[in-house]
């Protein structure tokens, strides 16, 4: 049996007609056509289908639907602003955090979480932060860095303009790359460009 | 947009004019560079397709009934109750494609869907297409499947007794059909140089089985078309072998077939063979003439397998007193479970590729792979060699505590050097492993702690070697293992289409780094297309760690005739030789007069007009004099090896058996990073994978004692554990570059090797903390617990203490047997 479901996704308001046993994952994915979130196992192992609803990550495979009504429903497709990505998106693809890049969007909205509510966490507390989110590529360095590298950048911009929430700059994959607590060669330029899109 | 507007935009995108000098004075504009992937916004932003993302208009789902007997005979199977569910499309068994495939032409011995007989829990036995995945699950439950069990043989041991049934016929009467392969190789004099050993080391050790687990399950559609063509778009790694496999098992003519291999969530070998799926799929459709698409549920995913082959390994080691090694011999025993996959090549795998970084003096071994009813084992990265390397360098470790040699300088003493052959007659160009040794032993700060931690804290150290790309292909022929073939348009923009498969590792960007280096254009105007047998040239996939070295043998090949064009016409333009231009950084330029210059685009212009419509193909393929002359001397072959170092550091609750991996120092010797951060990705990640099988990872089955036999024992991400953030040690990649006459621009492979030394490091390790010797795998605390009740344990610990880091001739005058 299929109900509608209205769903606000990425501040959109979305009715959706599911069956009834729909998780959040499968209304995204299939019924939405959002799917950047991905589906790694089927129970909640992996933590690839992680989005934050009223801010909190959550395991959309694990959620049904209707428990997301009238919640704000946040997915990686909510993260960049036009033409620029969110900090913690351009850091991971500045430090090489996201290999084939099937746990990423799940990662990102973890460590979004986090710095959301702690702005400047330990490498422990970002270990801590991430450990519901399997990765199999990257041995978790690069990620580490990544979200470091993005703590650091976001508190610098709001440094410089007073605002917490500054976005990031959209990456070429052209520009010279900043690795974390690695020593980027030459400036780091990753800040200085316009959007990539 | 004017061409002068474009122009000046494309100025604006390439380097200062003020910085083409320091352009003449670099070696390189783009390699070497610690650089963005190429699908790295698409990939943090969620845009990147997958499989599962693509979704076909009146696209059906489809489900695969798989076996729960781990070896039975199939009597019957009645579909009509399947068929006769509303929303069902199509159910398809065995006999309607009753062709045998595999991934080795020679021991092809899988059908899509079982025929006859069933051979592990999970085997495949028929399929159904229906409007959704819900239909298709309830279609499943009403095919009834008549099975006459067959006694299941769960190891080795059982499956090679006289009187078990063979789980596939014997190829010839009289042979065991249960022993898919023996191999026995003996290079030089074993048993008189190991007589002669004045020191020999003797230990067996057994390697559990592992999976992959990428987290992007399997996940195939098919779509056959009014024309009669089928395209399959694939997780795979391997698409063109999947490609003539498709063709030759639904008996399509291959140029109707088309693969697509979309965005790979991971693969690590799990992917690098056609599945059972990728028929489905294909079939289903041609019986609907709609798309279908199939998705591994995760359980699938662990069924599907061809993980790391266990092994039972015994191993004799011999060396004189400076601790030269003089002789070793290896006999192994492989665990295959129910098909062939890559076993013949495993096989071989075990052996020979244990011949370097050290000089032996001579060497045997003598490898068995036998059927059992599980899941497939097959290539984990790292194929076949993971396992006989553990225990080689534990072997190496235990001789070195019978010396009292500090274990770096031991395997300083044995190094087999560059430009060299090794025992088995490979050969080996480029080698850094000195330099490995050397950078983890200044980072980990071995002098002054290895035997010199407390009780529970020790240091372990590990080599090993890797092949970049196998020599020859799966199937016999003399062509290219790689191409790819090279646009250029008139705004200076190139378009790579490269058979090679990105299945995260980043060979996209390769390419792409490759092709902007040689060209001179931004890397943004570069796009690559990949992994599409309707566009791109074939490439033989993402397995053996080949895809830098080939593709990128066959990036410089295509460019390199492209740039020869647009320099001689810069050059007739300017009225000076072509030698003097220099394509880099967005523009063509004079390099004995940097103010003398044109941007790219303007350059391609000009060669288009001289020369024609600008485009270039070029080709990889490997030399074919370089391996031993014997049955099985090319099976180990490369055109180059890559070479690891590891030092470890762990801390050993005693009272719990507890390891932690504190940290790993890694130096991997790639020959060239052609971008440092992803060398130093795939180094970290394999170092993480290996730690994981040291630690935490066990692909085991239930026997019949605990209830169900052949069913895997958890076949979750949850009880089937793999290292979260929390277990993961601190990694540190020391890049070693000792630039390979034939890589590209010197560049080894870096995805396999490394994974290699953390197990045995971390083995060695243990012992240096806590004296006891780790020779099974894995190292989980009852094990690590129960070793440390052996009393003896403390006793040996202060005895490795005493002789410390020391060469002594005066010990070891008759041979030991530790």
């Amino acid at each position: 049996m299929h109900e509608i479901v209205t769903l606000v996704v990425n501040r959109d308001v979305r009715p959706v007609g599911v069956p009834s046993h729909y998780t959040l994952l499968e209304a995204l994915r299939y019924g939405l056509g959002l799917t950047g979130t991905k589906q790694g196992c089927d129970k909640g192992d992996c933590g690839a289908c992680t989005v934050l609803l009223d801010g909190e990550p959550v395991l959309s495979c694990l959620t049904p639907v209707w428990e997301a009504e009238g919640r704000e429903v946040r997915t990686v497709e909510g993260l960049a602003g036009p033409g620029r990505l969110h900090p913690l998106q351009d850091a991971f693809d500045v430090c090489g955090a996201a290999q084939c890049g099937f746990c990423t969007p799940g990662i990102l909205m973890s460590a979004v979480a986090l710095l959301e509510r702690n702005p400047n966490p330990t490498r422990q507390e970002i270990r801590e932060a991430l450990a519901g989110n399997l990765c199999r590529c990257t041995g978790y360095t690069k990620i580490l860095d990544a979200v470091e590298l993005a703590a650091a950048r976001i508190a610098e911009a709001a440094g410089a303009s007073g605002s917490a929430s500054a976005g990031g700059q959209g990456g070429r994959p052209g520009e010279a790359v900043a690795a974390g607590a690695r020593a980027p060669e030459g400036p780091d330029t990753a800040g200085e460009r316009e959007g990539g899109a | 947009m004017k061409v002068e507007e474009f122009r000046e935009k494309q100025a604006a995108a390439a380097v200062p004019e003020a910085e083409l000098a320091t352009l003449v004075e670099r070696e390189f504009s783009t390699i070497g560079r610690r650089l963005r992937k190429v699908d790295g916004a698409d990939k943090v932003t969620g845009r990147a397709l997958y499989t599962d993302d693509i979704a076909l208009p009146g696209m059906l789902h489809g489900k695969i009934l798989r076996s729960p007997h781990p070896h039975a005979r199939i009597l019957s199977i009645d579909t009509s109750a399947a068929e006769a569910l509303p929303g069902v499309h199509a159910v398809i068994t065995g006999r309607d494609m009753p062709v045998q495939y595999g991934i080795i032409p020679w021991t092809r011995d899988e059908e899509p869907l079982c025929v006859d007989r069933v051979r592990y829990v999970g085997d495949a036995v028929a399929a159904v297409a229906a409007v959704d995945e819900d239909t298709a699950i309830r279609a499943l439950d009403l095919i009834r499947v008549e099975y006459e069990p067959l006694p299941a043989y769960l190891d080795p041991e059982s499956a090679l007794a006289g009187d078990a049934v063979p789980i596939h016929e014997p190829k010839r009467p009289g042979r065991n059909g249960n022993v898919t392969k023996h191999v026995r190789l003996e290079f030089g004099e074993v048993d008189r140089l190991m007589a002669e050993s004045e020191v020999v080391i003797e230990g067996e050790y057994f390697f559990e089985g592992t999976t992959h687990t990428p987290i992007e399950p399997h996940c195939a559609i098919g779509y056959y078309d009014p024309s009669g063509k089928l395209t399959v778009w694939s997780a795979t790694q391997v698409p063109h072998y999947l490609h003539r496999e498709l063709a030759r098992v639904l008996d399509l003519d291959v140029a109707r077939v088309r693969v697509v291999q979309p965005a790979v969530g991971g693969g690590f070998g799990g992917k690098s063979e056609p599945f059972d799926l990728e028929f489905c799929v294909a079939l289903l459709s041609m019986r609907t003439g709609r798309p279908v698409k199939i998705l591994y549920t995760r359980e699938e995913v662990f069924y599907a397998h061809r993980g790391r082959h266990p092994m039972k390994m015994r191993c004799r080691l011999g060396a004189d007193r400076s601790g030269r090694i003089l002789a070793v011999d290896h006999r192994t025993l492989i665990d295959g479970g129910a098909y062939a996959s890559f076993g013949l090549v495993t096989t071989y795998y075990s052996g020979q590729l244990l011949t370097a970084p050290y000089a032996f003096g001579s060497y045997r071994f003598d490898s068995t792979r036998v059927y059992t009813n599980k899941p497939a084992c097959g290539p984990k990265r790292g194929h076949g060699s993971v396992q006989p390397r553990f225990a080689f360098e534990v072997q190496l470790d235990k001789l070195a505590e019978a010396l009292g040699m500090d274990p770096i300088e031991l395997r300083r003493r044995n190094f087999l050097g560059s430009g060299t052959r090794t025992v088995n007659e490979l050969r080996i160009t480029s080698n850094g492993f000195l330099a490995c040794l050397d950078a983890v032993e200044r980072a980990s700060g071995w002098k002054e702690r290895f035997r010199k931690l407390p009780y529970g804290r020790g240091l372990g150290v590990a080599g090993s070697c890797y092949i970049s790309g196998t020599n020859y292909p799966i199937y016999p022929n003399e062509m290219p293992q790689s191409a790819v073939q090279i646009q250029i348009e008139r705004s200076g923009r190139v378009t790579v289409l490269s058979g090679a498969s990105d299945i995260g590792q980043g060979s996209n960007s390769v390419v792409a780094y490759i092709v902007s280096e040689e060209l001179g254009v931004p890397l943004e105007y570069v796009r690559v297309h990949a992994a599409d047998t309707d566009l791109t040239p074939v490439d033989l996939g993402a397995y053996s760690s080949r895809e830098t070295f080939m593709v990128g043998n066959a990036c410089i090949d295509a460019a390199r005739k492209l740039a020869d064009q647009v320099k001689a016409a810069v050059a007739e333009a300017w009225e000076v030789p072509a030698s003097r231009v220099a394509l880099a950084g967005g523009w063509a330029f004079d390099s004995a007069d940097t103010a003398r210059k044109m941007p790219i685009s303007e350059a391609f212009n000009l060669a288009e007009a001289r020369f024609g419509t600008l485009g270039a193909v070029g080709w990889y393929n490997t030399p074919k004099d370089i391996h031993g002359e014997y049955r099985g001397g090319t099976i180990g072959a490369s055109p180059a090896y890559s070479f690891t170092a590891h030092v470890a550091e762990v801390s050993v609750d005693v009272e719990t058996g507890f390891v932690t991996v504190e940290k790993i120092w890694i130096a991997h010797d790639c020959g060239r990073a052609l971008n440092p951060v992803l060398v130093e990705g795939q180094m970290e990640g394999s170092a993480y994978m290996g730690f994981a099988e040291a630690l935490m990872e066990q692909q085991i089955f239930k026997t019949a004692e605990q209830g169900r036999e052949g069913l895997h024992n958890g076949p979750s991400l949850l009880d089937y554990r793999i290292p979260t953030s929390l277990d993961t040690p601190e990694l540190e990649s020391l890049v070693i570059e000792s630039v390979d006459p034939e890589g590209p621009y010197g560049a080894k492979e870096a995805g396999e090797g490394p994974l290699h030394p953390s197990i045995p490091a971390i083995a060695n390790a243990i012992f240096d903390a806590v004296g006891v010797r780790m020779d099974s795998l894995p190292f989980s605390p009852p094990r690590v617990w129960k070793a440390l009740q052996d009393g003896s344990a403390r006793e040996r610990w202060e005895a490795a203490r005493r002789t410390g880091a020391r060469v002594s001739l005066s010990r070891a005058t008759s041979p030991v047997r530790a």
